[in-house]
């Protein structure tokens, strides 16, 4: 029967069977001085407002303000982070507000587009092509475009001011966006898979449920990730739609702390900072499949 | 077990191309059926509407004694072997091979029995906890068909199973494959391009192009009387040589005089294509018969056990196979004579075969 030559060793070490890095990666490690003295710059540039950010929200208020400013010389304090989580806090229920959305909208979106991804993947359906067209077409408008007409139906259906309304608006904006990124997802995974399973003993949708879907779990996941922070993000539909300071999401609370008579800087930054750890987190935790969404074919054959 | 028929098939895609036209097959419970063709004619089309993977557009299907067209893939007690193997890449090989007979919800003791025993007969025991990707292709292959085994299905459909394989381990397969469908002796619907692999493993060999059926029959039968143009081009290698040649007393005589013998029932004058086996010519550096047509060799593949010459004649290029004991130069002037019962003869309006 078959013969083979090709020991387990080399079945382990990859198609090519190589075991040692590639050489030239080495030679590259610490790259040209140019490249190390543009980088840092671009780095400095991009970072520090984050920087200055931490550093308020760490500083006591009188610090804040000194002239000149202290960039290493002050005593860092928690004060600012639990004004944020204190009771009355209206970035404390900003941010609950926020999971609520940014939750909901990314399951509406996940449930609703995973499943028409698929059947736009596998189906001859009539007009494909301009249909996945029109879908995408709903992201090329700036929200401000829409916003204006979504408040007047709004106002008409009651949706103003509530959770609900900003939930719909959430999905209906990541739908398209899960669409598009999940049928590239599953064009990778071979339709033979779920042929097999029908032949096997399963209905279409079984085969899918039970082969289709376990193999597109990471392209999921990367997918819901983008929708989560785009929800997470969003600022022109929140301080649009939601007047009412008890259903704000976070960006808008945080936006609101600006204004009146004095400005407590270091609230401000404090929030700020919570605000933008979970989607560090999430990014962090997808950073793999952020490229791999770009690029695509996450999927191992 | 069961015989599969397939009774006037026709398949049409919805931006109108007719992938099979008309199509009628009858398989044989227990027969390795080989459906065999360029790519493009229909013969996978016709594999995967046999198997519930794609609607007919009318025409039915009868598999046993049930007529399936309608029923889903499930339901139709069939199992089949993709070009690509398709083995759940989330689940070890153990899990592959259950899958079907837990889909089916069998009890447990049951599974492991029938596991075990497709495992055994196919070699598969080391390698029962691996996922797929740590499995060579020869090894997906087999796994491929232990899954289709486990579930005694009453026919197995085959698409293009070895085509992924390299040379050597295809032959291996090929043995492989023959010896497994005689021991379970259930029906097995193959489809291949390939023209040894259907002659090496069909009892029977249905010849298909552009979506119509061109001949069917034992190997041997196809090898040697060709029903079509297209069947005699496509089968052998080189394939026949496709003479014009005129009906003349006793003889069919082509361009350059070189004289072939007349099958019976042809009429005299009548003009024909004659399909000569390469194996069928003799060539030498000179020949005084007066039916050998003179020519000069203008190509030689020496392959160890025979050597295949082209010759240039006023017939056309003509393939010779000769054994290798026979040595001649290119560019060296030889003769070409034919030897042997009448070759088949075809019709150059229709295509047929015609004669006796």
């Amino acid at each position: 029967m078959a013969t083979h030559i090709q020991t387990e060793q080399l079945a382990d070490a990859g198609i090519a069977g190589e075991t040692a890095a590639p050489p030239v990666r080495r030679r590259r490690r610490f790259g040209s001085g140019i490249e190390v003295v543009l980088l840092t710059l671009f780095a400095v540039v991009m970072l520090f407002p984050v920087l200055w950010m931490v550093e308020t929200a760490l500083k006591e208020t009188r610090d804040i303000y000194a002239v000149p400013a202290k960039v290493f010389s002050f005593t860092p304090t928690l004060d600012h982070l639990k004004d944020v989580f204190s009771s009355g806090s209206p970035v404390l229920s900003g941010l609950k507000n926020s999971v609520i959305v940014s939750g909901a909208s990314t399951l509406i979106a996940t449930v609703l587009g995973v499943p028409s991804a698929w059947a736009y993947s596998r189906f001859p359906i009539p007009g494909k092509k301009d249909q996945l067209f029109f879908i995408l077409s709903t992201r090329f408008m700036p929200p401000v475009v829409v916003v204006i007409p979504i408040f007047l139906m709004f106002r008409d259906l009651g949706l103003l001011d509530t959770l609900q309304g900003l939930i719909l608006v959430y999905s209906a904006f990541n739908l398209p966006f899960t669409i598009w990124m999940m049928k590239g997802f599953i064009d990778e995974v071979p339709a033979e898979y779920e042929e097999a399973a029908m032949l096997d003993g399963y209905s279409r949708i079984e085969a899918f449920w039970r082969v289709t879907l376990p193999l597109l779990v990471p392209g999921i996941v990367a997918t819901a990730v983008f929708a989560l922070i785009f929800s997470w993000n969003e600022f022109v539909y929140a301080i649009f739609l939601i007047t009412d300071p008890s259903s704000r999401t976070a960006p808008p609370a945080i936006a609101g702390l600006i204004g009146g008579t004095t400005i407590d800087w270091g609230l401000v930054a404090a929030s700020a900072m919570v605000f933008a750890i979970p989607v560090l987190v999430f990014a962090f935790l997808v950073r793999r499949h952020l490229v791999a969404g770009v690029t695509l074919g996450a999927v191992r054959r | 077990m069961g015989e599969v028929r397939v009774e006037r098939l026709h398949k049409a895609f919805p931006d109108g191309t007719v992938a099979v036209h008309e199509l009628d097959l009858t398989i044989a419970d227990g027969e390795l059926f080989v459906m065999l063709g360029p790519s493009g004619c229909g013969k996978t089309t016709t594999l995967r509407c046999i198997a519930g993977l794609e609607t007919e557009t009318s025409g039915r299907i009868v598999i046993g004694d049930e007529v399936v067209s309608g029923l889903r893939p499930s339901q139709r007690d069939i199992a089949m072997v993709f070009q690509f193997y398709a083995l759940y890449p989330h689940l070890s090989v153990h899990d592959n091979m259950s899958f079907p007979l837990r889909a089916a919800g069998h009890p447990a003791a049951e599974i492991a029995e029938r596991v075990n025993e497709a495992a055994r007969l196919l070699r598969l025991e080391p390698l029962m906890k691996r996922k797929p990707n740590k499995l060579s292709g020869g090894e997906q292959q087999r796994v491929a068909l232990g899954r289709a085994i486990v579930r005694h299905p009453k026919a197995f459909l085959m698409d293009e199973p070895l085509t992924n394989l390299d040379a050597e381990l295809r032959a291996d397969m090929r043995a492989e494959l023959k010896h497994v469908q005689q021991r379970l002796h259930t029906t097995m619907v193959y489809v291949t391009h390939d023209q040894t692999e259907a002659m090496a493993l069909g009892h029977r060999i249905a010849i298909m192009n552009q979506g119509r059926l061109e001949q069917v029959g034992a190997p041997m039968e196809v090898y040697e009387r060709p029903a079509t143009l297209f069947a005699a081009s496509f089968i052998g290698s080189p394939p026949m040589n496709l003479i014009d040649a005129e009906v003349t007393n006793g003889h069919l005589t082509a361009a350059g005089g070189l004289a072939l013998t007349a099958p019976e029932g042809l009429e005299r004058g009548e003009r024909v294509v004659a399909g000569v086996r390469p194996e069928r010519f003799v060539v030498s550096a000179s020949d005084d018969d007066p039916g050998a047509a003179r020519g000069r060799v203008v190509s030689r593949e020496a392959l160890g056990d025979e050597t295949i010459y082209v010759v240039e004649t006023e017939a056309g290029l003509l393939n010779v196979r000769m054994p290798p004991t026979v040595r001649l130069a290119e560019d060296q002037p030889v003769a070409v004579r034919y030897q042997g019962t009448a070759p088949p003869v075809y019709d150059p309006e229709s295509g047929r075969v015609t004669g006796r």
